[in-house]
C-alpha cells in the first residue's frame, strides 16, 4: 500500500537523520542560531542575513581563514528556549573539531546555555546581550558579552540623559521609567539603574511588558499618568514598533524615548512612520551605513548571487550588527590559529583566540571595518573589551548620530559585576580562575 | 498468527488481574524496559552511531521522557477524569520554582511576627518530590472549581491558574532569590552523594523517574480510584447515583495529575534546561501538553507516550530531513514546511482517528490477534 510505502520512507528518512555527514578534514565548523520565523522575526531575519553573509565573505574572498575554509548551518530557534537548547545540541559536534563557538542570539538562551557551554568547552559569544555579570572572565570562563552589557547600555543611556538636562545634578528629582521586556533580556538593566538612580537621586519605575509585547495600552496609560522625564525603552521585535506608535498615541514626546540598540535598528522605527520623528536610541558602536566591508561583501557575494539579503538593506543596522558578530568570532579562530596553528580548532582553543582579541585602529582598517567600530581588547579578566556607545536619532527617514562616544563608568558597573558573578560562582560551586597566572 | 493467546491460562485471580495478563504484552515490555534500561546506556558507553553524540540524548529522549511524564499527568486529569485542563503549564512551573526554593534553601521573613522561618537546602530528590507535592495542593486548590464547573468553562478556570502563575514567578521576586534577571539556576544535581551530570545519567533518571510513576499511575486508573474518574469522566450524574463521590473524586484527579505534573516540571528545569524562566512554562507549553494526550490517546498511559514522541519529535525531524538530504532550503522555508506537514499530519490523523495513536495501537493488536485470517 502507498502509506505503508510513505510511512517505510518516512523510517528511512528519519533514520538518516542521525547520520553525520562526511565531514572535510580542513573545515572550521561554525553554527549559526537564528530566528527567521515567529514574533521576532522581522529583526531576526536582517540579523541572521549579515551573519551568514560574512562567514560568506570570509570563504569567497580569502578561501577561509588561512585556508581554513569556514563550515556553517543555521539552526532555526524561533526565539525560544528550549528550541534554542535543542539547536545547540544539535550542531555542538559537528565539523571535524566541534563547534568554534556559539552565538544564541536571545538572552533567555545565552542563561540555558552559560553552564553547558562551560562543560562542553565551547565560547558562547553574546555581542551586546546575554548576562551583565559574565563581562568577569575569571568565573565565567566560556561567556564572551563583547562591545558591551546591558549594565554598560544603561550607564550610557543615563551618562546622555544627564548631558541633556545639562549635568548630573540636575537628574536629582527627575522621573526616568524603564519599559521593558518582561524576560531575563528586558530585567537585566534594573539593578544597574537602580543603582544609577540611588547614586544620582532620579526617580526610577520599571514598567513591564509581557511577551511579544503587542499589548501596551496599560502601560502607556501608566506613562501618561506619570508623566516621566525620560522613557527607557528595552524592547525587541514587535514591542519597539508598538512602543512607539503608543507613545505617540499618549503624545508623550518621542526624543524623550532612548531605546537600547537592541531597540534602535530599521524595522522598530519604520512601522511607526512619521510617528517615530524624533526616537533616539542606543548605539553598540556602529550604526547603519556602509563601509570598505560592505563593498567586498557587494563585490563577492552579492556580485555572485550568493547573498541573502535584499541588496538594498545590506547597511542597515542589524545587518551591520550581525555581520561584526561574525567578524570578532572570525578574528578570534585568527588568533587562536597564530598559538594553535593553522588548521580547525576546537572551542577551547578558540577561547584562547577570543580572550586575546586586540583589534587595533590599524587592525580594523586591514578588515574594513574603519570607522564602524572602535578598537577592542579582551582579556582574561574582561570579556566584554570594549564599552563604548553613541546615541543616534531617527529622522524619518534615516538614523543620524547625535552625540559624542560615551565610554561606561566602570566605577558603576565594577561592584555589580563582581556582587552578582560572586554569587553565581558561589550557588554553581565555580571556582575563579586567577587571570594574573593565564598566559 | 503472531499473537496468539491461546494456551495462556489464568489459574488465579492475581494472574487475571496483572497489569499485562498478555504474555505477548509482557514480552515487548521487557525488551522496550531492556533496550531503555540496558541498551541505550551501553550504546552510548560504546559510543555506538546514533548514541555516540549527546544530542540524541539530550535535545531528544531527555525531553521526550520528561514531557511523556508530564502528558500522564495530564491524562490523568483530562482523559481519566474528563476535566479539561489548560493550565498544565502552571502546574509545571509550580514544580519547578517550588523544588528550587527547596532545593536552594527556603527563608520567610516574618517582621510583623519578629521571626523568621529557615528551612535550609534539601537534597535534590526531596525537593522535586516536594516541588510535586506543591503542585498537588495547588492543583486541588484550581480543582475546587471543577465540582461546580464542567468542560470548557473549567478549561477557562484552569486558564486563570496559567496565567495567575505565569505573573506570580515573573513579579514575585522571592520565588527566584532575587535574581536580577528572573532566570534561575538548577541547584548541583546530587543524588544520594552521586552528582548526575553526564547526559547519560540525567537520562538514566529520567527515565527511573518515568517508569516508577507510570507503573503508579497504570496501577492507580486499574483500581478503585481510576474507576471513579472514570466513572464521573462518562457520566457524573450516574456516577453519583451509584455512590461515588464527585468531590473526592474530581479532587484526587486534580491531586495526582498536578503531583505527577509538578514533578515533571522540576525534571524539566532541573534536569533538561538547567536555568529557566518563566516563560518556559508558559500557556504554549499547556497547549503543548494537552496537543500529546489528545494525539496519543485519551485514557490511556501508553498513549502518553506515543503523544509525547509525535508532538515532540516529529517537528525535529521534519526540520532535520532537508539539511540531511541537502535540499538548500533556507531555515524559514524548513520551520514554515515543519509547520504544514505537522498540522496537515494532525488533521490527517484526528480525522482518520480521533481517538489517538492508543487506539491505532489497539486496532493493530486486533488485527494480529487474527492474522492471517482477519473478518
Amino acid at each position: 500500500m502507498v502509506r505503508n510505502k510513505l510511512m517505510l520512507a518516512a523510517a528511512i528518512l528519519s533514520g538518516g537523520a542521525f547520520a553525520s555527514p562526511a565531514a572535510a578534514q580542513n573545515e572550521q565548523f561554525i553554527p549559526i542560531l537564528s530566528y527567521r520565523t515567529g514574533a521576532y522575526a522581522v529583526n531576526g531575519v536582517p540579523y541572521a542575513n549579515g551573519v551568514a553573509d560574512y562567514y560568506n565573505l570570509v570563504n569567497e574572498r580569502d578561501g577561509g581563514i588561512n585556508g581554513v575554509k569556514l563550515l556553517v548551518e543555521e539552526c532555526e530557534t524561533g526565539y525560544a528556549t528550549d528550541k534554542g537548547v535543542e539547536c545547540y545540541e544539535r550542531l555542538k559536534g559537528k565539523g571535524p573539531t566541534g563547534a568554534a563557538f556559539i552565538n544564541p542570539l536571545s538572552t533567555g538562551i545565552t542563561f540555558a546555555l552559560t553552564e553547558k557551554t562551560a562543560t562542553d568547552k565551547i565560547p558562547i559569544i553574546t555581542m551586546g546581550y546575554g548576562r551583565a555579570d559574565s563581562k568577569n572572565g575569571a568565573v565565567f570562563s566560556y561567556n564572551f558579552p563583547l562591545l558591551g552589557t546591558y549594565w554598560s547600555a544603561a550607564d550610557i543611556a543615563i551618562q546622555h540623559i544627564a548631558k541633556e538636562v545639562g549635568g548630573f545634578d540636575k537628574l536629582k528629582g527627575k522621573k526616568i521609567s524603564l519599559l521593558y521586556h518582561d524576560s531575563p533580556y528586558g530585567k537585566e538593566p534594573i539593578p544597574m539603574l537602580q543603582v544609577l538612580a540611588k547614586k544620582h537621586g532620579f526617580e526610577f519605575a520599571p514598567i513591564p511588558v509581557t511577551h511579544p509585547g503587542v499589548e501596551q495600552k496599560s502601560q502607556w496609560l501608566a506613562i501618561r499618568q506619570n508623566r516621566p522625564d525620560y522613557v527607557l525603552l528595552w524592547g525587541w521585535g514587535v514591542m519597539n514598533g508598538t512602543a512607539v506608535k503608543e507613545a505617540a498615541a499618549v503624545a508623550y514626546p518621542r526624543d524623550r524615548m532612548i531605546g537600547v540598540w537592541w531597540s534602535g535598528a530599521e524595522p522598530d522605527v519604520t512601522p511607526a512612520g512619521d510617528q517615530a520623528a524624533g526616537y533616539k536610541a542606543l548605539m553598540l558602536q556602529h550604526g547603519a551605513g556602509k563601509f570598505s566591508v560592505h563593498a567586498d561583501i557587494e563585490k563577492h557575494v552579492y556580485a555572485k548571487g550568493k547573498g541573502l539579503s535584499e541588496p538594498g538593506k545590506v547597511g542597515e543596522v542589524l545587518y551591520n550588527r550581525g555581520m561584526t558578530n561574525a567578524m570578532l568570532g572570525v578574528e578570534a579562530i585568527r588568533k587562536a590559529q597564530e598559538k594553535f596553528g593553522k588548521k580547525p580548532l576546537t572551542g577551547e582553543q578558540v577561547r584562547w583566540g577570543l580572550e586575546n582579541l586586540n583589534l587595533t585602529e590599524a587592525r580594523l582598517k586591514e578588515l574594513g571595518f574603519e570607522g564602524m567600530l572602535k578598537p577592542i581588547k579582551i582579556s582574561c579578566s574582561d570579556h566584554e573589551g570594549a564599552r563604548e556607545g553613541r546615541v543616534q536619532q531617527w529622522d524619518g527617514k534615516g538614523w543620524k548620530v547625535i552625540s559624542d562616544w560615551y565610554t561606561a563608568n566602570q566605577s558603576n558597573t565594577e561592584p555589580l559585576v563582581d556582587e552578582i558573578s560572586a554569587k553565581y560562582a558561589a550557588e554553581k560551586n565555580v571556582q575563579p580562575r586567577d587571570c594574573s597566572k593565564e598566559s | 498468527m503472531l499473537y496468539r493467546e491461546a494456551g495462556q491460562f489464568k489459574t488465579t485471580y492475581a494472574e487475571d488481574m496483572a497489569i499485562f495478563p498478555i504474555r505477548q504484552d509482557r514480552m515487548a515490555l521487557a525488551i522496550l524496559l531492556g533496550i531503555a534500561f540496558i541498551g541505550v546506556p551501553l550504546l552510548a558507553d560504546f559510543d555506538i552511531w546514533p548514541f555516540g553524540s549527546d544530542y540524541l540524548l539530550r535535545a531528544i529522549l531527555l525531553p521526550f521522557l520528561i514531557l511523556a511524564l508530564a502528558a500522564i499527568g495530564v491524562n490523568i486529569l483530562v482523559g481519566y477524569c474528563g476535566q479539561i485542563s489548560l493550565g498544565s503549564g502552571a502546574f509545571m512551573a509550580i514544580g519547578a520554582y517550588s523544588a528550587y526554593k527547596l532545593g536552594t534553601g527556603v527563608h520567610i521573613p516574618l517582621a510583623w511576627l519578629g521571626f523568621a522561618i529557615s528551612i535550609p537546602p534539601l537534597p535534590v530528590l526531596l525537593s522535586i518530590l516536594l516541588g510535586g507535592l506543591a503542585a498537588a495542593v495547588v492543583g486541588i486548590l484550581f480543582g475546587i472549581p471543577s465540582l461546580r464547573i464542567k468542560g470548557l468553562y473549567l478549561a477557562v478556570a484552569t486558564l486563570a491558574a496559567q496565567f495567575f502563575f505565569d505573573w506570580v514567578f515573573l513579579r514575585v521576586s522571592w520565588f527566584t532569590n532575587y535574581a536580577p534577571s528572573g532566570s534561575v539556576n538548577a541547584p548541583t544535581l546530587d543524588f544520594f552523594g552521586l552528582n548526575v551530570g553526564t547526559p547519560i545519567e540525567r537520562y538514566m533518571l529520567c527515565l527511573i523517574f518515568v517508569t516508577v510513576f507510570a507503573v503508579l499511575a497504570k496501577n492507580l486508573v486499574r483500581g478503585n480510584l481510576g474507576r471513579q474518574w472514570m466513572a464521573i469522566r462518562d457520566m457524573d450524574i450516574a456516577a453519583e447515583l451509584i455512590g461515588i463521590r464527585p468531590l473526592y473524586a474530581k479532587l484526587t484527579a486534580f491531586a495526582v495529575s498536578s503531583f505527577i505534573i509538578g514533578v515533571a516540571g522540576a525534571l524539566w528545569a532541573f534536569v533538561y534546561l538547567g536555568s529557566w524562566e518563566p516563560l518556559a512554562f508558559s500557556i504554549d507549553r499547556s497547549l503543548q501538553l494537552l496537543f500529546m494526550v489528545i494525539i496519543g490517546g485519551l485514557g490511556s498511559i501508553m498513549g502518553s507516550f506515543v503523544g509525547a514522541a509525535f508532538i515532540l519529535i516529529l517537528p525535529i525531524m521534519l526540520n532535520l530531513i532537508p539539511t540531511q538530504l541537502g535540499v538548500p532550503l533556507s531555515t524559514e522555508t524548513i520551520t514554515h514546511l515543519e509547520f504544514i506537514i505537522f498540522g496537515s499530519l494532525i488533521c490527517y490523523l484526528l480525522i482518520k482517528e480521533p481517538h489517538g495513536f492508543a487506539r491505532l495501537i489497539s486496532i493493530g493488536k486486533e488485527k494480529l490477534r487474527l492474522w492471517p485470517f482477519p473478518y
